[in-house]
């Protein structure tokens, strides 16, 4: 199942390989031209009918995680993190390092150790350390070294009423939705890119866009959500089961509102639902893409994801199918020339 | 030169906040149409205007944006929830009356706190005067952006207005449009979009006009009033050089010649070392192989605020320096 | 030059961001013994080209180590002739209490950064340290006398010699980044005895500390096929964590992380092995403090290296540095070269 091999790959910002792979296995006999480029940025195209507007769609295939940066005389291992993670969620949470996906844990100090104030406290990274089992520091280099990237456990589960949690569900789920389209679309001309470094700084997507030279771009992500009850309605960035949520402003962009119209409205006429990330925090690719050259348009259409950055994050696979419904329907008002 | 009211403010009084540009693109094109020989609108929304001659290509660039506040929730009766486009700071905007594009007008209040240094966007809401959520939704959409509502006075020193940033840049841009008859240098005059959330539209422009030379046009702050941080700029002491601010450190040939431009031609001017704050130099001047770039700066007290002050003569000097510095032979 | 005198000359050069052109004079002369290609370009990088040899498919090695060092800028001068000042750069400001200056006007002007007596403070005020606003400088003149010797903009350098310790290690203001600058000449001069394929470019960046501007334009224009970053590292203390640092005089740190490419990483250290060369890891998740984080999103993206130099006390004027680390930093750079051909980029480029 594709999101499912998705989630589970390793490709924290930096180390995308295995993601890419599986990628270009999926994508390569679906497109017209295939390349890397030399920051491991995915470019495909698909040929189609003649456009005046080129159109790039584009996600990012890293995610947020950690990376080794000593192995103590214990053979307990030290790491940093890479992208945003809250560092209270790391406590207590199984971990795989490297290319060999050695399993670990992020382990604590006992609560029957600790003082009452202690408790008050988050723990902080340097407090924290990764056990895989080895007595000293010559055991543990056998097994991992310095600059070992770390993802979170965490397998795909489907429960409850079509929810999926997975890690990494931003951005593997942009990933899979654009692979899906590269795959059902025919004759439709436009570029498919997938970026690394996004969480890092929106690295791989300013030369890309330098490449590319898009008109038009579409950004799929995964995006915050934070549909708790009690909470004011303006503090909810966006709601699971309400459909695609379609970005006003965020950091680094504020979306071309014709664009953004166009595309509520094809929404509303195909009657498919959606809502608006209400929230102006985070940012994503759209930021260096669309200041990139001599400009250009964009758009950002995210999956909600609870829990984002975090291993358990969750999403609803209606809001994936809704997506889906809408992104291919806006291919079909591009192709008519009405984007 | 006589300074024109009735230019300042129409520039300030019309709407533009940034991503939402077009009203002020068309008044200013309306403005320059008689007097340049080109005139075009890129991707991202600039204006670019030149005014053809040989000699060196000089990007001269006023941002014609607003700080702003942007809708991203009606409540069920029909309050307004928003983010901020700029930097806005919720003190000033305490209370203030906004206005949307469709002339609507709102005012904004907080909701009850203890503290007020608990002040904050989230915590503060627009009042259209409606009744619910309908009628709302009648009036405004989720996206729409809201600028601070128009409120214009002058005396014979001082202008006091909301959106002096850069609007008085813009004025500054017209009036050396229209003052230069035959250009010495080729001269591209780009009203920029987007300079207030990051300086978006000068990055994308300076690409295309890929300038010889950037010259771009501001306020700065001042340090003449109470208690002020130290400061160097003050209000009628002259149209200000740039030294620095944090986007950019000018070229220093450039703003020596700058300095003798306005000695030579007896030009009030002072220098301005800015400890915060960028502008579009500080996106022209990295642009492709790098561009030598300055800016002339139009002291201003009380930047992003809605009584904005600067002073009539500083803004006539600015003007002076900067068509005398179009009309120079730049080598550096 | 020996290369204690070349940074003897660098860092008793005040070269402020923004000033750097006052290195010109130093810099230029000692590549000029090495090839004739040297070129300042729009923003003032200074860019000297050593050709390679057969190289059919012109392929580019971009050097970067950033000439401009942090400091101080006049910004106002009060009735009585004292002066007020801002940072360029990040300045810690308990580093330059009680310090000597030198403002840098018409002439070179000798001051001293005020401070309180101790007698007159209060007890709370003597635990609080003392902002930037709040320091003046005074250079012994009055208002009027200043006028035609400085003005605002003006940069102004603390004085301070370069200075030997024991052994290798040196003590001088801004070894970051000159000890960069003087690892590339070290290189150029290793290169001048060995063979490589690949047009290299030594390219001595400005404003790296406001914003590492000099490495956006200067990659621009290049454009090479890899682009190195030379920088310093943080040298061990006993207060800082052994993650955060490098060792004193065991070779350059090779960077590991998302700024780095990891083919070009890989060969750098088999590079380092093969020869001897003592090097040792620096993690950095994402884009780094140095020009490799220009050089990387530059045009359609450079695959890039970042060595870093063991330097401690950085951004304070008494920074040390171990002349080892600085011959070896050049040396693992030069035989680094010398293995990239036309016949095996692809190769270690490609994911």
């Amino acid at each position: 199942m594709l999101l499912k091999k998705l989630t589970e790959a390793s490709g924290v910002s930096g180390n995308e390989k295995e993601v890419r792979n599986i990628i270009l296995d999926e994508i390569q006999d679906f497109v017209d031209d295939i390349k890397v480029d030399r920051l491991g940025n995915i470019i495909a195209y698909k040929k189609g009918k003649d456009n005046p507007k080129k159109l790039m769609i584009t996600a990012h295939m890293d995610e947020v995680g950690l990376m080794i940066t000593d192995i103590d005389d214990m053979g307990l291992l030290k790491f940093t993190t890479v992208g945003g993670i809250d560092k209270r969620i790391l406590v207590s949470k199984p971990v795989l390092i490297g290319d060999n996906k050695v399993l670990g844990v992020i382990g604590a100090k006992p609560i029957h150790l600790q003082k009452r104030e202690e408790w008050q406290n988050a723990l902080e990274i340097e407090q924290l350390y990764i056990d895989i089992g080895v007595n000293n520091k010559t055991e543990g280099e056998k097994l991992v070294s310095i600059g070992d990237y770390v993802i979170f456990n965490s397998q795909y589960v489907e429960f409850g009423d079509k929810l999926v949690k997975a890690k990494a569900l931003d951005n593997r789920v942009g990933c899979s939705l654009l692979i899906e389209l590269i795959k059902e679309i025919e004759d439709i001309g436009f570029y498919g890119v997938f970026t690394v470094m996004e969480e890092v700084g929106l690295v791989g997507a300013g030369p890309v866009a330098y490449t590319v030279e898009p008109d038009l771009s579409i950004i799929l992500e995964g995006t915050l959500c934070y549909d708790i009850p009690k909470l004011d309605s303006h503090l909810i960035p966006t709601h699971l089961n309400k459909g695609p949520a379609i970005s006003l402003m965020d950091r680094t962009t504020l979306f071309d509102m014709e664009f953004r119209k166009r595309i509520t409205k094809i929404a509303e006429e195909n009657h498919i639902p959606y809502q608006y990330r209400k929230s102006s925090m985070g940012g994503n690719d759209s930021g260096k893409i669309h200041t990139t050259k001599e400009g250009s348009v964009t758009a950002t259409i995210s999956v909600p994801c609870r829990n984002i950055h975090s291993p358990t994050s969750v999403m609803s696979k209606q809001d994936y199918e809704n997506t889906y419904k809408l992104l291919k329907t806006i291919l079909l008002e591009y192709e008519k020339g009405e984007l | 030169m006589k300074f024109n009211s009735q230019l300042m403010e129409e520039l300030v009084t019309t709407y533009g906040p940034s991503g939402n540009e077009d009203n002020i693109r068309i008044y200013i094109k309306e403005q320059i149409e008689g007097y340049v020989d080109k005139i075009e609108v890129d991707s991202l929304g600039n204006l670019i205007a030149r005014k053809k001659g040989n000699g060196k290509k000089i990007m001269i660039a006023a941002h014609m944006d607003q700080i702003g506040l942007m809708i991203t929730d009606i409540d069920k009766d029909g309050f307004l929830r928003f983010t901020n486009v700029g930097g806005i700071s919720p003190y000033i905007l305490m209370s203030q009356k906004v206005i949307f594009e469709n002339g609507r007008v709102g005012v904004v209040y907080v909701e009850p706190i203890e503290d007020i240094s608990k002040l904050k966007l989230s915590n503060m809401f627009i009042d259209i005067g409606v009744n619910n959520k309908e009628e709302a939704e009648n009036l405004v959409n989720i996206g729409d952006i809201c600028i601070y509502k128009p409120d214009y006075s002058e005396n014979d020193n001082v202008i006091h207005t909301r959106y002096l940033d850069d609007r008085v840049g813009c004025y500054v841009a017209i009036e050396a449009i229209k003052g230069i008859k035959n250009p010495k240098n080729d001269l591209y005059f780009v009203f920029t979009v987007q300079e207030e959330v990051g300086l978006r539209g000068a990055k994308t422009s300076a690409f295309k006009v890929e300038p010889d030379i950037g010259i771009a046009i501001d306020v700065t702050g001042s340090g003449d009033t109470p208690k002020a941080k130290t400061f160097a700029v003050g209000l009628n002491k002259g149209t200000a050089i740039k030294i620095k601010d944090n986007s950019i450190i000018t070229h220093p040939k450039l703003r020596e010649h700058m300095v003798n431009i306005a000695r030579n031609n007896d030009i009030p001017y002072q220098m301005e070392v800015l400890e915060y704050g960028g502008t579009d130099s500080g996106a022209i001047h990295l642009t492709k192989e790098g561009v030598p770039t300055g800016a002339i700066s139009i002291p201003t007290r009380y930047v992003h605020s809605t009584i904005e002050t600067a002073s009539k003569k500083d803004i006539l000097d600015s003007v002076k320096l900067l068509i005398k510095l179009l009309e120079s032979d730049i080598q550096l | 030059m020996d290369i204690k005198e070349l940074l003897e000359a660098l860092c008793n050069t005040n070269s402020i961001s923004g000033d750097e052109y006052r290195l010109e004079e130093i810099i230029m002369p000692v590549f000029k013994e090495f090839t004739d290609d040297i070129v300042v370009d729009k923003l003032g990088n200074i860019i000297a080209l050593k050709k390679g040899y057969n190289n059919k498919g012109n392929i580019k090695v971009m050097l970067a180590a950033h000439m401009d060092e942090i400091g101080l800028m006049v910004k106002h001068i009060e009735e009585n002739g004292f002066i007020r000042f801002t940072s360029i750069g990040g300045i810690d400001p308990r580093t330059i209490l009680g310090q000597e200056v030198i403002v840098h006007g018409k002439e070179n002007l000798f001051g001293v950064i005020g401070s309180k007596p101790p007698h007159l403070q209060e007890k709370d005020e003597i635990d609080r340290a003392i902002k930037i606003e709040d320091m003046t400088i005074d250079v012994g003149f009055t208002k009027e006398q200043l006028m035609n010797l400085i003005t605002i903009g003006d940069t102004i350098s603390i004085r301070r010699d370069f200075k030997t310790l024991q052994g290798n290690r040196i003590t001088a203001r801004a070894l970051d980044d000159k000890a960069g600058v003087a690892a590339m000449y070290e290189c150029i001069k290793e290169l001048s005895r060995l063979q490589h394929e690949p047009d290299v470019y030594f390219v001595s960046t400005v404003q790296e500390e406001v914003g590492v501007r000099g490495a956006f334009t200067s990659a621009y224009g290049i454009n090479p096929h890899i682009g190195i970053a030379i920088d310093v590292g943080f040298g061990a203390t006993p207060e800082l964590s052994k993650t955060d640092t490098l060792e004193m005089g065991k070779g350059p740190g090779i960077t590991i992380g998302g700024n780095i490419h990891p083919g070009l990483r890989k060969k750098l250290v088999d590079v380092a092995k093969d020869y001897n060369i003592p090097f040792q890891y620096e993690i950095a998740p994402g884009p780094t403090g140095t020009d490799g984080r220009a050089i990387q999103i530059t045009r359609e993206g450079i695959p890039t290296l970042c060595l870093s130099i063991p330097l401690r006390y950085m951004h304070t004027s008494v920074e040390v540095v171990d002349i080892l680390d600085i011959k070896n930093t050049a040396k693992l750079l030069a035989f680094f070269i010398t293995t990239i051909t036309n016949t095996n980029l692809e190769g270690l480029l490609c994911y």
